[in-house]
């Protein structure tokens, strides 16, 4: 074995060691990051890892390609300059212009880089590495959903309240009127928005497992649109239809909010309601699905 | 695969020919020529540290109470810029190694920045043909300040809000329309309500973005007129000898990316940089002592200090005295700076021609001690500006160390550039070419000769045969 290419296996084993110490350092900065975060750990492992795969890039860079020196000739600034002129070596043979006539393209400085299978494997796993790294800060941008979108502030005895903050009481809406509502105390929420609707109560075809409901004729829907997320904000008198405006889904009122034309695909959720003590009208719990346009997570 | 490739995207762009000639392109080494990439490779850091950063900051100076992890101002009034830099370094993963690298790379390209101005300046790169890119740079440097003081008087700081107290007593005393400009700048008197947030966008928007077009411009320029190199063997005006872009130039200049960023995440993460905890929230009527700007504010702040207590009326109006050294002295400063290969041409005659050949420091004796002397100029300006400092720790009154910089700021500077002018004369005097050491041997009788006598009998012992 000759000494340039025994110095050059040396050198190769370096950059393969600090490719790993970078691919490396990379998984514990993603891993002391996923287990809450330290900023001197962090500063230090990005700092190791950094430093690592810049070593070895500059290592591969200044030991393991061609050196020259080059030389390339200066032209004056206000001749256009011929594109296929090209440095060549010091002391080497004119170099031949760019592009072959034959149209084959040059990727002799590729091959020169690609030759050393095993290393640009080990670059790729360590700038991969790297780059997954950087992608967990993204986690800090926002809290975990959790169960958060099946919930509403909604709760079993919240009064309903008009946007002015006034407690609605049964009997104050008159038959055939809507009214949007949100729970005491949480004026102007979206998710908890709600249309509080009097229709006579002979109307209304009650489902399965909601009787009693809505009291009085009271029907509480959910004024969320269940296909994009806009609020249900017209209310048809004459044929007892909600509609939303953004994409025109249509809801029967009498019908569970049930979606009669439009993309829609869900009912808008009921609100259950009863009559307290005093004769405001409260809910008697939260929605009991979530409220609002489809995701995954939905049953 | 990479053949296919690259067929597939010549066959649209028929770009190969091009890009075949730009990656052969050759680049000078020598390590002074990498201090423009220091600065190139920490804006890199700046933007993407910078893009984090803006998803959590509130440049707003609505006032909230504070209520978040850091217990010492639980309670405390505070505007929301303030409380969410708080919130941002403390309860943010990794926002606090975001915020110290966004703080340190801040530092360090302007020092590149900088050094790299001095390099260009002591070497002679400014020559005809590069005039127009030192321009360039310049506005670089002047762009790269104004932004660096914006990014950190926007947390509303008791430090950083002293700062912009200060930046807009210097506003208004501009001539003729200086109110005008404070009050158009800060959206009305001190502290007016829009000024964290209209310095949000001039840091994160406008100064950003001329910066990018100007550093387009730089290396665009560069590319063109190819880069300058020193003397030696095989190097005239007409070519150009190094290393090719790609792919040797290119593996070590990505590399040399990640070495800085690792610099960078390393202060990040083990070295404490702007704890705006400890100095509290701004109020207008609070400051503390040693309030000292980012470095490279330091010499502003210095003149403000130093300058004597002249305020001049003229016209039945007033000269305010922080005209002088808050906007006189930048002015001059930076025309000069912007000026000079123009100043310096008509002495030296040098355009009739390109230079491509960079000089030795030591060869323009008059070029090297006049930047000496306005360096040892603006270094005593930046000490001026820790007096208060400098005064405790060695146990001297202000009053003295203030008359010390006065004199000295006027005395130095000449002195300076004497002696750098006769230093670089003796030593271009010295011969150029290296001297071969001489060779010592060791005799067999135990005695040493140079090898020039070797050849001559011993004359400390017997003749032995030559060790």
């Amino acid at each position: 074995m000759t000494e340039t290419s025994r110095t050059e296996r040396r050198t190769e084993r370096a950059i393969a060691v600090a490719l790993v110490i970078s691919a490396v350092s990379a998984l514990g900065l993603a891993a002391v990051y996923a287990a809450g975060g330290h900023v001197q750990w962090e500063g230090l492992l990005l700092g190791v890892s950094l430093a690592s795969l810049g070593w070895a890039l500059a290592a591969w860079g200044k030991h393991l390609l061609p050196a020259g020196p080059f030389v390339q000739e200066r032209h004056p600034l206000d001749e256009v300059e011929d594109p296929g002129t090209v440095s060549r070596l010091v002391d080497g043979p004119p170099a031949a212009p760019v592009g072959s006539p034959d149209g084959e393209l040059d990727t002799e400085g590729l091959d020169v880089v690609a030759r050393r299978s095993f290393l640009v494997k080990l670059l790729v796993a360590a700038s991969g590495a790297l780059g997954v790294a950087a992608l967990f800060p993204i986690r800090s941008l926002g809290p975990d959903p959790g169960r958060s979108l099946f919930r509403t502030s909604w709760r079993a005895g919240s009064r309903l309240v008009t946007e002015e903050g006034r407690a609605v009481r049964a009997g104050d809406l008159e038959v055939g009127s809507v009214l949007t509502v949100f729970p005491e105390g949480h004026i102007g929420e979206a998710d908890a928005q709600t249309l509080l609707i009097r229709a006579t109560e002979d109307d209304l075809r009650t489902r399965p497992g909601r009787e009693g409901w809505a009291p009085r004729g009271h029907v509480a829907y959910s004024k969320v649109c269940t296909h994009a997320g806009c609020p249900v904000g017209l209310y048809q008198v004459a044929t007892r239809e909600l509609l939303c405006p953004c994409h025109q889904s249509l809801f029967d009122v009498i019908d569970g909010a049930r979606p009669v034309f439009g993309p829609a695909t869900r009912s808008l959720p009921q609100l259950a309601l009863e009559i307290d003590g005093e004769g405001f009208l409260v809910a008697r719990g939260d929605y009991d699905e979530a409220i609002g346009p489809g995701f995954w997570e939905r049953p | 695969m990479i053949k296919r490739a690259n067929r597939w995207f010549d066959d649209r762009l028929g770009a190969s020919r091009f890009v075949r000639t730009a990656l052969n392109k050759v680049f000078p080494d020598h390590w002074s020529f990498m201090l423009g990439e220091v600065a190139l490779y920490s804006f890199v850091v700046l933007l993407l540290t910078g893009v984090y950063l803006s998803f959590f900051f509130e440049p707003s100076l609505k006032e909230v109470v504070y209520d978040g992890s850091y217990r010492p101002l639980a309670g405390v009034e505070m505007s929301q810029a303030y409380e969410s830099t708080l919130r941002l370094s403390f309860e943010v993963r990794a926002g606090m190694v975001m915020r110290q690298m966004h703080h340190w790379a801040a530092l360090v390209f302007l020092a590149a920045i900088v050094v790299h101005v001095g390099r260009v300046f002591f070497t002679g790169a400014f020559r005809r043909p590069r005039e127009l890119n030192w321009i360039v740079g310049c506005s670089l440097l002047v762009l790269s300040m104004a932004n660096g003081f914006a990014g950190y008087s926007l947390p509303d700081d008791q430090l950083s809000g002293t700062g912009l107290r200060i930046a807009y007593s210097i506003a208004l005393s501009i001539p003729v329309g200086g109110t005008w400009v404070a009050y158009l700048l800060f959206g009305g008197e001190f502290p007016a309500e829009s000024i964290i947030s209209r310095l949000f966008v001039i840091h994160v928007l406008l100064l950003p973005a001329a910066i990018l077009a100007l550093l387009g411009a730089h290396m665009a320029i560069l590319w063109r007129q190819k880069h300058t190199q020193f003397k030696g063997p095989g190097k005239t005006e007409d070519n150009v000898v190094g290393s090719r872009l790609w792919p040797s130039y290119a593996l070590k200049s990505t590399g040399f990316f990640f070495l800085v960023a690792a610099v960078l995440a390393l202060l990040g993460g083990l070295a404490q940089i702007n704890p705006i905890w400890l100095y509290g929230p701004f109020r207008a009527a609070d400051v503390s002592a040693a309030s000292q700007p980012d470095w490279y504010v330091g010499w502003l702040d210095g003149a403000l200090r130093v300058f004597p207590a002249w305020e001049i009326r003229a016209f039945g109006r007033t000269v305010p005295s922080v005209f002088f050294p808050g906007v006189l002295l930048p002015t001059v400063s930076f025309g000069l700076l912007f000026g000079w290969p123009f100043i310096e041409a008509r002495r030296t005659k040098e355009n009739d021609r390109e230079y491509h050949l960079l000089d030795r420091p030591r060869e323009r004796p008059v070029r090297t001690g006049i930047g000496a002397g306005v360096i040892s100029f603006y270094v005593l300006l930046f000490f001026a500006a820790g007096s208060d400092v400098l005064a405790t720790v060695f146990d001297v009154s202000v009053t003295s160390l203030l008359v010390a910089f006065r004199v000295l700021l006027l005395a130095l500077p000449p002195v300076v550039t004497y002696v750098t002018y006769r230093l670089c004369r003796e030593a271009d005097a010295l011969p150029d070419e290296e001297v071969a050491p001489p060779v010592v041997v060791r005799t067999a009788s135990g005695g040493y000769v140079t090898a020039d006598d070797h050849d001559h009998p011993d004359p400390t012992g017997p003749a032995g045969p030559p060790g």
